[in-house]
């Protein structure tokens, strides 16, 4: 082919590309649009449903603009079920997970970014690997151990494992360390620093961006949690939110209540919510991370 | 000379004794809370316990129940199906999505925030609130299909419906997968599309030359997550169904569950588990096995390990 027909041809198809190049753009705004009103529906559905008198709940075709709007069935919700003990409860659990989750993470981290260890890649490697450990097999024998050391029904089941490191953070913040110069450390070892100083005075300032990521999706994890609490915690004023909102829906005091249930369930996402729209950038990046270069 | 050698030696004798200071937490945690409990759990599952008395040894008479066992196949069944559906149509769902995301659009971050927002919430509140949406009296999926004249099923209410209800549900909340396509095809040179212009690919040529290849590592990555995650479902199944009707919605960690915490088989739920490790494990393992034909590394990616 000579450059002239090709020139010709790459010509025509630019004008042909143009034509279609909207068509590709409004093709995207209408199935975007579509798939976001999908995704959307459920959460107005929820809040429609939140703000019902128990009378309109159960009306088909559903109405999606309650009147009277029941402003009251928030207030109800939460004094049908101890709502505000359970957020109390989700709020210690997270706390004592967020501390040690970044502490432990952070500091082992330093050792498999910086300081030389025999057998240091292999216990690396052997970490990673855990990552794709299901749950379910350390389940049972993990309740076992907590049952001996009579930690049923507290909280040190589902804090103390985070004050022992995660390997998927661990990952992420060594890939983190990696990338920070070693310049600031030997300066700082210059003057007078040891490991855990340079650590401590020069690592964890410097590694406020991934710490924010780990805490983000430390808080949504454990805030989120169901399966450890359900295990671990048997005394009603033990309960989590997700926990309770569980029985919620169970309960014979309020089973048919689903305005109530729906208020409630809106209650316990607020604050992942929340979150979610003012650490939007962090959580963006967290995810890039963990899939690009993971 | 000699002193000096010395000083070295001790340095680096520091220097590794520090290291093992700060991965003890994670050495620690490794030991205490994911190998330990491994082989706790591989010697449970040769064992009858109840808690209240002593393990007592049975060699493999767990593993001769359970292979006789008529829900514990079903469970895998149904949480095989679950599986094999959700993955790929989430997987393909997904990529489709942040290809479309991946245009120089208005509005696109905030159509971006919408669609990752249900990951945010918990697995307790999403099938509480899709629950509401199955109901097939009231609920808003039936209103919807009332619009195309379709008389939906009863969805969980239906031993044929319900499985394929909460498979349905799983694609709400395929944001997480998305937004790492995205991070992904942000990622891929102009270059490459440019070059393949010239050639005079198509769309499609482009799609299938350009970013399934330099996208098969995210692919890769997604496929993994999406395989250990799917076959350990169990939230909608508590939550929801409590594993009906019928047991048709009895995965397979809810069944272990229950033998172990409702039941109090401890030994007989180990069982169960390994069995499951080795399912996902075989999976992954295969996935793992299979990249080299089909996952494209770029030379340079390689570096940071």
């Amino acid at each position: 082919m000579s450059d002239l027909t090709r020139a010709h041809i790459i010509k025509h198809r630019k004008i042909g590309n143009h034509l279609s190049t909207k068509l590709v753009t409004w093709f995207s705004y209408l199935t975007l649009g579509i798939g976001g009103l999908l995704i959307l529906a459920p959460f107005v559905w929820m809040i429609s449903t939140s703000l019902k008198q128990k009378s309109d709940v159960y009306i088909f075709p559903p109405e999606w603009i309650p009147s009277p709007i029941m402003w009251g069935n928030y207030a109800q919700a939460l004094t049908t079920f101890p709502f505000p003990m359970y957020t109390l409860n989700s709020m210690i659990i997270v706390v004592f997970v967020l501390i040690g989750s970044l502490l432990s993470c952070s500091f082992a981290s330093y050792g498999f970014a910086r300081l030389n260890a025999p057998g240091r890649d292999l216990i690396f490697i052997i970490l990673l690997a855990t990552m794709m450990l299901p749950a379910a097999v350390t389940m049972v024998p993990l309740y076992l151990f907590f049952n001996k050391l009579n930690w049923i029904d507290t909280f040190l089941p589902l804090i103390v494992p985070a004050w022992f490191g995660n390997a998927f953070f661990i990952f992420l913040m060594r890939q983190f360390y990696m990338g920070v110069p070693r310049d600031l450390e030997d300066s700082a070892k210059i003057d007078g620093c040891n490991a855990y100083t340079t650590w401590l005075k020069i690592m964890v300032p410097l590694t406020k961006p991934v710490l924010a990521t780990v805490a983000v999706f430390t808080f949504i994890g454990t805030w989120n949690d169901f399966m450890g609490p359900l295990i671990y915690l048997t005394n009603e004023d033990k309960r989590t939110i997700a926990l309770g909102l569980s029985y919620f829906q169970g309960s014979a005091r309020s089973a048919p209540e689903l305005h109530l249930l729906m208020a409630a369930t809106i209650y316990s996402i607020i604050p992942c919510v929340l979150l979610f729209f003012f650490a939007q950038k962090i959580f963006v990046k967290g995810i890039v991370f963990t899939g690009v270069k993971g | 000379m000699a002193v000096a050698r010395g000083k070295k030696l001790s340095r680096t004798g520091k220097e590794a004794l520090d290291g093992y200071i700060f991965m003890s937490p994670a050495i620690l945690g490794l030991l205490l809370f994911i190998l330990g409990p491994i082989l706790a759990s591989a010697y449970f599952s040769f064992t009858k316990y109840d808690i209240l008395d002593s393990p007592e040894w049975i060699g493999l008479a767990n593993y001769t129940k359970l292979f006789n066992d008529p829900f514990f196949w079903l469970s895998l069944k149904i949480t095989l199906t679950y599986a094999v559906v959700s993955v790929p149509m989430g997987l393909t769902v997904s990529l489709l999505l942040a290809m479309l995301l991946n245009q120089n659009l208005k509005g696109i971050f905030f159509i971006r925030t919408i669609y990752y927002l249900p990951v945010v919430i918990s697995g307790v509140a999403v099938s509480l609130l899709w629950k509401w949406v199955f109901n097939p009296d009231f609920g808003l999926l039936n209103w919807f299909l009332g619009w195309f004249s379709i008389n939906g099923p009863n969805w969980l209410y239906s031993e044929e419906w319900a499985l394929r209800a909460v498979i349905l549900m799983s694609l709400w909340s395929i944001g997480g997968s998305m937004l790492i396509y995205l991070a992904g095809l942000q990622g891929i040179p102009t270059e490459l599309y440019d070059a393949a212009e010239i050639d005079g690919a198509n769309r499609w040529r482009k799609f299938v030359n350009v970013t399934i290849p330099m996208l098969s590592p995210v692919i890769f990555f997604n496929l993994v997550m999406g395989i250990i995650g799917s076959l350990q479902i169990f939230t909608e199944g508590y939550v929801m169904t409590s594993g009906g009707p019928n047991n048709s919605t009895l995965f397979s960690v809810l069944y272990l569950y229950r033998n172990a915490f409702d039941y109090l088989q401890m030994g007989y739920a180990s069982a169960m588990a390994w069995v499951l490790f080795i399912i996902i494990l075989t999976f992954s393992l295969i996935v793992f096995k299979s990249s080299p034909l089909w996952v494209f590394y770029e030379a340079q990616r390689g570096k940071t390990k």
